[in-house]
């Protein structure tokens, strides 16, 4: 089972809010991370990581299943750094600076 | 932006107090890493989907002497951005 929206929202709903405004809380929440990656800036959440937003230049690429050339056009992307403490509790070990 | 930015945001665009909002914040992002501690997928539709990768152990080199390196095998989080916000960053 996958970690979705409704757990977070269930959560939420615990701290007494009404089941209406926790999952308006919860949408407010990650329309302010969208807004912010989508102005370009980056979202950086100690302990858990950091959402970037990187250019990417055009370059040539193939279609891998027609083998095709074909231009990538110049895009941006949004990236995940994971934080040494996250990346530590993932693996099972006490965070150590 | 940062933590402390994110939760002024909140506050304000949510109408609830800064004690509210840091614990919603703190919730959102403690059931996230605790799914990813247990191995388990983290899926927020239109913004993003989280899994743990592993990655086998390998005898790296250090770049810097050319030394032989163990590294051990080790988990990650591999991140997708989700249709909704790719769309949004690359309008």
């Amino acid at each position: 089972m996958a970690l979705t929206k409704s757990y977070i929202v269930a959560r939420v709903h615990e701290l007494g809010f009404t089941k209406k405004k926790s999952v308006e809380t919860i949408e407010s929440l990650l329309e302010i991370i969208k807004t912010t990656l989508e102005k370009g800036e980056d979202v950086l959440i100690s302990g858990f990581g950091k959402f970037c937003v990187k250019n990417k230049m055009e370059r040539r690429g193939r279609n891998p299943s027609t083998g095709s050339d074909l231009v990538l056009r110049k895009r941006k992307v949004v990236t995940f750094k994971c934080s040494g403490k996250l990346r530590d509790k993932i693996n099972g070990r006490k965070y150590q600076k | 932006m940062n933590k402390l930015e994110l939760i002024s945001a909140l506050k304000k665009e949510a109408g609830i107090s800064k004690l509210e909002a840091a614990k919603v914040v703190q919730i959102f992002l403690e059931s996230m890493t605790d799914a990813l501690v247990i191995g388990e997928r983290v899926e927020i539709r239109g913004l993003c989907s989280i899994f743990i990768k592993n990655y086998k152990s390998y005898t790296g080199r250090n770049p810097k002497t050319g030394k032989k390196v163990a590294i051990h095998s080790k988990k990650l989080p591999f991140f997708k951005s989700g249709k909704e916000l790719k769309e949004r960053v690359n309008y």
